[in-house]
């Protein structure tokens, strides 16, 4: 079944465009990490898969339109917007009693066992919890909530490392289960990169470039090309050049590893390195939109092989 | 803080309940939480009445304990028509009743006002609106469980408030009456509450509840609107409209529809005997004169009520467009 389905998403503020066509088709059972630069569009595209903003296009989510149907479709969907949006005049306990009020798949047990592990009180209010206790109040909650889409905005945006490297341990080991999708933007790429099963760059409105992990770690490679071995090294057609201590440093997309290797040393680049790639450099068309953008970016391989 | 403070568990708990997230929730019931989660926020939608409530009740024990034995209290006649009506000789106690009833509604009156400047405003300001919208709880609902507080439960908490409090002032009168010797007929017989109980709430359903309903939804408006200070985007604007009109046409209508709007249509009577601080308040040995039928043919109750169910619709529609602020 297929989570979220774009096709041609456009949104605009006054003459800002933040959406600007944007193809998408996520099938259900992804780690989806969506990554840009700011003011890229990742907000406004969660937002308009949350029903938070209207835009041009068709966009359904787990087979619903989220502008006109957001209240039924945030029975199947959980979302953090921001770590620190809990009304900070609410107290932990009717947090709680509030959401399992609502929310029909909200696991009251599972919020309270989740709680009992930390030193959250239950009579505190959010307003006098530390910044990662609240963290964990919402995470318990939403964690919670048997949902076929969890959005993560930037969940662990000013935690400290430790938790954030929790976090993602505890989503990938007790919460995701291959029928669930999770969609997380975050500007800590390295850091999620073991999690996700699939990449989505985004930039000035329009996504850039899309694949699986799987995929990504066959199809790029980074060479730091021996001193003299350039001009061979550039004839293969690197995506990406730059310089660190003097050498240079060549990015390539599906050049066979034994073509590199007499060239110098080769190794399987960062999310990050190819993210610079792609979006560091205005003047470089877009290596998969034109050509493919009837067709949707992500790839639509077997969902479950890939993790 | 511990260390322990900021760890998240490494790993979360293994429940077996796997059953129970299946119930459906009706929307009466999400509507009823919704209102729940109004009182947790504002608690001075009813400490605030509560505490003067007290202050009263203190206020009037006092007095009651230091009124010289040989006061003559009032000489009190009863016309044809069942109105009350009566000569103070200097202490007035009717007058204290009254008053009690006046304090009561003007407070929850005050509290109400800003109450629904408030009510879709601070959730925008502290983006907290990011947490409700990410609940399975339409805008439409929440929007009616914020006009519920005003429309619903503050004419219901200012009823039940003045007839406890009236109530207990009688018992405090005649206690202290008995105790000093004072005659105590007149209180018993004299003071209509059973009777006064009724008319206030059809004051209250009336007034409070159906004339004023475009007022309230109209906050309600401002609140779902503002960016900032709506209070002053909900008081400024009409005012300035009606003097604008005085100055280049020469004319009041805007004024007059102001004027109509908060004191009820000229040239029929609400009985609101005192109309202090802008708000209609309900004397003790008054009637509302206007019988339910009276009060359901003015034209422009249906059209105030129109008007505020447009309101709720607006305020519905901008909860759903605005973002935080």
């Amino acid at each position: 079944m297929t989570t979220i389905q774009a096709t041609g998403l456009h949104k605009s503020y006054g003459s800002s465009v933040a959406l600007s066509g944007i193809d998408l088709s996520v099938p259900e059972g992804r780690i989806l990490g969506l990554i840009g630069p700011n003011g890229a569009g990742k907000t406004p595209l969660l937002n308009a898969i949350l029903g938070l903003t209207a835009c041009n296009g068709s966009l359904t989510v787990l087979g619903r339109d989220p502008w006109t149907q957001r209240d039924q479709l945030m029975a199947d969907v959980a979302f953090i917007a921001d770590v620190a949006v809990l009304p900070r005049w609410m107290q932990v306990s009717d947090a709680m009693d509030f959401v399992a009020g609502v929310h029909p798949r909200f696991n009251r047990a599972k919020a309270e066992a989740f709680l009992a592990r930390t030193t959250i009180k239950r009579s505190s209010k959010v307003r006098e919890l530390s910044k990662g206790m609240v963290a964990q109040l919402h995470l318990a909650l939403v964690l919670s909530i048997d949902a076929k889409l969890l959005v993560l905005d930037e969940p662990t945006l000013g935690l400290d490392i430790l938790f954030r490297k929790q976090f993602y341990d505890s989503l990938l080991n007790d919460y995701f289960d291959h029928h669930r999708t999770i969609l997380i933007t975050t500007h800590q790429i390295d850091e999620i990169q073991y999690i996700l099963t699939d990449l989505l760059f985004i930039d000035r409105g329009k996504l850039v470039f899309g694949c699986s992990t799987e995929e990504f770690e066959t199809r790029y490679l980074e060479l730091t090309v021996n001193p003299g071995q350039i001009s061979a090294a550039q004839a293969l057609k690197p995506i990406q050049a730059r310089q660190t201590f003097g050498r240079t440093i060549l990015l390539y997309d599906r050049v066979p590893r034994e073509q590199l290797l007499p060239l110098g040393d080769v190794r399987t680049p960062s999310i990050a390195d190819v993210f610079v790639a792609f979006v560091g450099n205005p003047s470089q068309p877009a290596p998969l939109s034109p050509p493919a953008s009837t067709s949707a970016p992500m790839p639509s391989s077997n969902p479950g092989a890939a993790r | 803080m511990t260390p322990q403070t900021d760890a998240l568990p490494t790993s979360l708990p293994n429940t077996a309940d796997q059953s129970a997230p299946t119930a459906r929730i009706s929307e009466a019931r999400r509507l009823y939480w919704s209102i729940r989660r109004e009182l947790w926020e504002n608690r001075s939608l009813y400490v605030a009445p509560l505490v003067v409530a007290a202050l009263i009740l203190l206020g009037f024990t006092y007095a009651t304990l230091h009124i010289p034995v040989d006061t003559v209290l009032f000489t009190t006649t009863v016309n044809n028509n069942g109105m009350v009506s009566h000569e103070s000789h200097g202490f007035d106690p009717i007058r204290v009743y009254t008053l009690a009833a006046d304090l009561i509604m003007a407070t929850t009156f005050l509290v109400g006002i800003f109450y629904c400047l408030d009510a879709l405003y601070t959730e925008r300001r502290d983006r907290s609106i990011l947490f409700w919208k990410s609940l399975p709880i339409s805008d439409l609902t929440t929007v009616l469980s914020k006009a519920a507080i005003p429309l619903v439960l503050l004419p219901l908490l200012t009823w039940a408030l003045t007839v406890v409090i009236q109530t207990l002032m009688l018992v405090i009168s005649l206690t202290v009456f008995h105790a000093r010797g004072l005659d105590t007929t007149a209180l018993r017989t004299q003071l209509p509450l059973a009777q006064n109980a009724l008319m206030l709430l059809y004051h209250l359903l009336a007034i409070y509840v159906l004339w004023y309903a475009p007022i309230w939804c109209w906050l309600l408006l401002v609140s779902a609107w503002a960016r900032r200070s709506p209070l002053l985007w909900a008081t400024l604007p009409p005012v300035a409209l009606a003097v604008l009109e005085v100055i280049t046409l020469h004319s009041t209508r805007v004024f007059a529809f102001l004027n109509y709007r908060i004191h009820g249509p000229t040239g029929i009577d609400f009985h609101v005997v005192r109309v202090s601080q802008g708000v209609g308040v309900m004397s003790m040995s008054s009637k509302m004169q206007l019988t339910p039928a009276q009060f359901l043919g003015i034209p422009g109750l249906w059209a105030g009520l129109a008007l505020a169910a447009f309101f709720l619709a607006a305020a519905d529609q901008l909860r759903r467009y605005r973002s935080p602020i």
